[in-house]
C-alpha cells in the first residue's frame, strides 16, 4: 500500500524542516520526503492525498487525557476517546491511570492496550499509577507495567503528598527510564476549593484554590528532581509563579519538563461567572496575568508541551451545584485550534506548535513519533489553517460535552489524521 | 418604576434605583403589620414554595409571615422532607416543584450559586434566601431599610462590618448593596477570615477592629461559626472576644449616634459582649421587624402587581 501526500507544506521541527515536500508512504512507514517533482514514479499506483495549501506535520500527541475506561464508560470509552483524538488531529494520546480499577497493574495496562487495538483509531499509550491505588503509600511494579506497555507513571488527580514517597518514586523510575508526571498540588492548601482564589471567588462566595497550592508542590518536585537526578514532568501548569519556578529550575540544570492545557492560555477565572461548571477544572482557570505568563512560558520553551487534560464528565457530574460538580473539561477536539490561535496572535511559530504538540511529547514519553524521518511509522496530521468552524459539543466524537468553548468560532482544524498509513479522520473532499 | 427581573439572585444585580424602590415599598408595607387584621389580599391566589435546603428559622419564618400577610399560599420543603435525601438532584427536585405551578420559589442552599442553577431552568421567580457564602439579598435589604430608617439616609454612612467575612453571605451582600447606595463600608477581621480582593467590592479593609470602628455610624457584627472555625481561623473564643469582640470600650470609638446590628443568631460573649448586645444602640429586633416588611415588598414586586410583564 502506497500513499503520496502531495503539495503540502511539511513542518517537521525534529528535522528542521519547514518547506513544500511530497510525503511518500509505503507499508505504513515514511519512505521519503522529496522536493516536489522529484518523487519519481511514486504517484503511480499510490493513493494520492492532495494537500495543496495545507500543513503536513508529524502526528500530534496529546500526552495527558482521561479515557475513563475501565470503570466509567458512561463518560468515555477508549474507543470514543480515540475517535475524539483522531478528530482533533491526534495520532496518539497518553491515558492517565485514574480509571476504576486504577491502572496500577499489568492486567489493566494490557486491557487498555487491547481496547485501543480493537478501536483501531488513535494510538493509546497507557500511563501507570505511581503508587498502588494512587494512595501514595506503596510503589507500583514499574518493571512489570513498563513491560506490559506503560510509558510513564503518574498519580494524576491524587498527588503523592509525602515527599519521601515522591523521592522514592523518582528514584525508582530511573531503573526503567519511565517519566514521572506530577500533578503538582499541595492538597492541604487546595482543600475544599472550587475555583481560583482571588477577586472572582470572593464575589461568587466560592472557596478558592490559591496559586500557591500549585507552586509549592512544583517547588517540591523541582527540589526532588535535583536531589535524585530523575527527570520529572509537571502536568497542567496554570500559574505565573509555576512558570517562573520551572524556568529557573531549567536554567539551573534540573531535569524538569512541563505541559500546559489550552484552557490556561485561552480563558481566565472570569469564565466561571454564572457558576458555569463547564469552566470548572483542576487546577482552576486563573487570572489574566497567569494566562500571559503561560503564553510566555510556551514561547520561550519553559513549557515543553500542550496537553488537553481531556476530562469527560456526564451531566450527572456537571449539571449540579458548582461546589459539588466534578473538575474537568473535554479538550481533544478543541486543543489544536486553540493552539493555532497562539500562532495567529504571533506568540508561537507553527514550528513551535508542532514542537509542543508532537515532537516534545514523543521525547518526554519516549514513544515513537514526533517526526517524519525516513523509516518512521507514518503517523501524520494534515491541518487546514484557515478552516472556519464552530464548537458544537453535540457533534463531538467524545462522549463528554463539558467544554467551556461551546459556540466559539474557531479558525483552523485537522482535516486528516493518519496512523501507520491508515486514515482515521478525514474531512478532505 | 418597576423591577425588570424574573429572579432575585444577588444584590449585585439590582441598581440603586431598584434598591430604593424595594426599600420604599417595604416602608409602605410596614403599616400592614401594625394593623389589627394583619392581612391584605395583594397576593391572593399566588403560590409560594419555601425550599430550604439548609436549616433556617429566622429567614424562613420571616418569608412565610410576609407571604401570608399578603394572602399568598405557602408551602414548605426542607432538605429532610424532600427527595434530595434520596439522591434526587437539585434540578430534578425543582422541576417537580415547578410542575405544581408556583409563582415563586424561595430557596436557601449551602452551595453558592444554587439559585442560579434553578433560575436558568425554571419559569417561576427564584428568590435567593441565602446561598453558601455568596449572597443573602433580603438580609442586606432589611439591614439597609433599618439603617435608612434610623439615620434618614444611606449615602455617606460609615458602616463597619466586623468578623468572619470569608464565610459570610450577609457581609458580601451588605458590602455590595451599601457601596451601591453610597455608604462607606469598612470591614475588619483576622486575615484568616478575609477573602482576597474586597477593595474591588467597595470595602476598605482593616485587620484590627479599632480603626474600622472609628467614627462609625453603623456597626455590624458577624456571627462566628464556632463549630467550624475554632482552632483553624482563630485560636479560641477567649482570644477572639478579646481582640475582635465588640465591647463597651470599642463601641466608644464609634460616632455618638452609632447603631449596632447583628444578622443573628448572636454568640453572646464571643463577637458581641452581653452588655453591648443589650445596650441602647442595639437595633437587632428592628432588623427582624423590617425583615418581614422587606420580604413583603420583594414578593409584591417580583410576583405581585407592578412588576415585569
Amino acid at each position: 500500500m502506497r500513499i503520496l501526500i502531495r503539495g503540502g507544506r511539511v513542518i517537521d521541527p525534529g528535522q528542521g524542516l519547514d518547506d513544500l515536500r511530497e510525503v511518500l508512504i509505503e507499508d505504513g512507514r515514511v519512505k521519503d520526503l522529496t522536493v516536489p517533482g522529484q518523487e519519481g514514479g511514486f504517484a503511480a499506483g499510490s493513493l494520492v492525498i492532495k494537500a495543496q495549501g495545507l500543513i503536513v506535520t508529524p502526528g500530534l500527541i496529546d500526552m495527558h487525557v482521561h479515557l475513563r475506561e475501565p470503570g466509567e464508560e458512561y463518560k468515555e470509552t477508549i474507543s470514543s476517546g480515540a475517535a475524539a483524538a483522531a478528530a482533533g488531529g491526534f495520532t496518539a494520546v497518553a491515558a492517565m491511570p485514574n480509571t476504576n480499577p486504577i491502572n496500577d497493574n499489568r492486567s489493566v495496562t494490557e486491557f487498555i492496550l487491547s481496547q485501543a487495538r480493537e478501536a483501531g483509531s488513535a494510538r493509546v499509550w497507557p500511563i501507570a499509577a505511581m503508587t498502588k491505588g494512587s494512595l501514595g503509600q506503596e510503589l507500583c511494579e514499574y518493571g512489570d507495567l513498563a513491560e506490559a506497555g506503560a510509558v510513564a507513571v503518574s498519580d494524576d488527580g491524587r498527588p503523592v503528598s509525602n515527599a519521601q514517597m515522591m523521592r522514592r518514586v523518582l528514584e525508582y523510575t530511573k531503573v526503567f527510564d519511565l517519566r514521572a508526571i506530577s500533578h503538582a498540588e499541595e492538597l492541604a492548601l487546595s482543600a475544599g476549593g472550587a475555583m481560583n482564589e482571588g477577586v472572582t471567588s470572593t464575589g461568587l462566595g466560592l472557596t478558592g484554590i490559591p496559586a500557591a497550592a500549585e507552586e509549592t508542590a512544583i517547588f517540591r518536585e523541582v527540589c526532588l528532581a535535583g536531589l535524585t537526578g530523575a527527570p520529572v514532568h509537571i502536568a497542567h501548569v496554570s500559574t505565573a509563579g509555576s512558570v517562573d519556578i520551572i524556568r529557573q529550575a531549567k536554567a539551573g540544570g534540573i531535569p524538569v519538563t512541563a505541559e500546559t492545557a489550552p484552557h490556561y492560555f485561552s480563558l481566565t477565572e472570569e469564565a466561571v461567572r454564572g457558576y458555569r461548571t463547564e469552566a470548572k477544572m483542576n487546577p482552576p482557570l486563573r487570572t489574566r496575568r497567569d494566562l500571559m505568563a503561560v503564553r510566555a512560558g510556551l514561547a520561550d520553551g519553559t513549557i515543553d508541551a500542550i496537553a488537553s487534560d481531556h476530562a469527560p464528565h456526564s451531566v450527572l457530574e456537571k449539571e449540579i451545584e458548582f461546589d459539588q460538580a466534578a473538575f474537568g473539561v473535554v479538550g481533544l477536539e478543541t486543543s489544536l485550534p486553540l493552539a493555532l490561535n497562539l500562532f495567529r496572535e504571533g506568540i508561537l511559530s507553527l514550528a513551535q506548535i508542532v514542537t509542543v504538540l508532537s515532537l516534545n511529547p514523543a521525547k518526554i514519553l519516549g514513544v515513537p513519533g514526533g517526526s517524519l524521518g525516513r523509516g518512521q511509522d507514518a503517523d501524520v496530521t494534515i491541518i487546514d489553517l484557515d478552516r472556519q468552524w464552530k464548537v458544537e459539543a453535540s457533534r463531538f466524537k467524545s462522549k463528554g460535552r463539558n467544554t467551556p468553548f461551546e459556540g466559539l468560532a474557531m479558525t483552523g482544524q485537522a482535516v486528516l489524521t493518519m496512523v501507520q498509513g491508515l486514515v482515521i479522520h478525514n474531512l478532505l473532499p | 418604576m418597576e423591577l425588570r427581573h424574573k429572579d432575585l439572585l444577588g444584590i449585585e444585580y439590582l441598581s440603586p434605583e431598584e434598591i430604593t424602590l424595594i426599600l420604599d415599598t417595604a416602608e409602605n408595607f410596614k403599616e400592614v403589620s401594625e394593623r389589627e387584621i394583619k392581612k391584605v389580599p395583594t397576593l391572593r391566589g399566588k403560590t409560594i414554595i419555601l425550599f430550604f435546603y439548609e436549616p433556617s428559622t429566622r429567614t424562613r419564618t420571616s418569608f412565610e409571615v410576609a407571604a401570608k400577610r399578603l394572602s399568598a399560599d405557602t408551602f414548605n420543603l426542607s432538605a429532610s422532607t424532600s427527595s434530595m435525601v434520596k439522591g434526587e438532584t437539585l434540578i430534578d427536585t425543582a422541576r417537580n416543584l415547578e410542575a405544581m405551578n408556583p409563582d415563586a420559589i424561595i430557596i436557601r442552599h449551602s452551595s453558592s450559586g444554587a439559585p442560579h442553577l434553578l433560575a436558568g431552568r425554571l419559569k417561576s421567580s427564584v428568590i435567593n434566601a441565602g446561598d453558601g457564602a455568596h449572597a443573602h439579598p433580603s438580609q442586606a435589604l432589611l439591614d439597609m431599610l433599618t439603617m435608612r430608617e434610623v439615620k434618614g439616609r444611606l449615602e455617606g454612612l460609615k458602616v463597619a462590618i466586623i468578623g468572619d467575612i470569608a464565610h459570610s453571605r450577609v457581609a458580601r451582600s451588605n458590602m455590595i448593596g451599601l457601596s451601591k447606595m453610597g455608604a462607606r463600608v469598612r470591614v475588619a477581621g483576622p486575615p484568616s477570615m478575609m477573602p482576597p480582593g474586597l477593595e474591588q467590592y467597595g470595602a476598605k479593609v482593616f485587620i484590627r477592629p479599632e480603626p474600622a470602628l472609628e467614627d462609625a455610624d453603623v456597626i455590624m457584627m458577624l456571627r462566628l461559626q464556632l463549630e467550624r472555625q475554632t482552632g483553624r481561623t482563630f485560636p479560641g473564643i477567649r482570644e477572639y472576644a478579646k481582640v475582635f469582640g465588640l465591647n463597651r470600650e470599642r463601641v466608644s470609638l464609634a460616632g455618638p449616634e452609632v447603631i449596632i446590628m447583628h444578622p443573628g443568631p448572636m454568640n453572646r460573649g464571643v463577637e458581641i459582649a452581653p452588655e453591648v448586645a443589650d445596650g441602647p444602640e442595639n437595633v437587632i429586633l428592628d432588623q427582624v421587624t423590617n425583615g418581614v416588611a422587606v420580604r413583603m415588598a420583594l414578593l409584591y414586586l417580583f410576583i405581585g402587581g407592578g412588576q415585569r410583564e
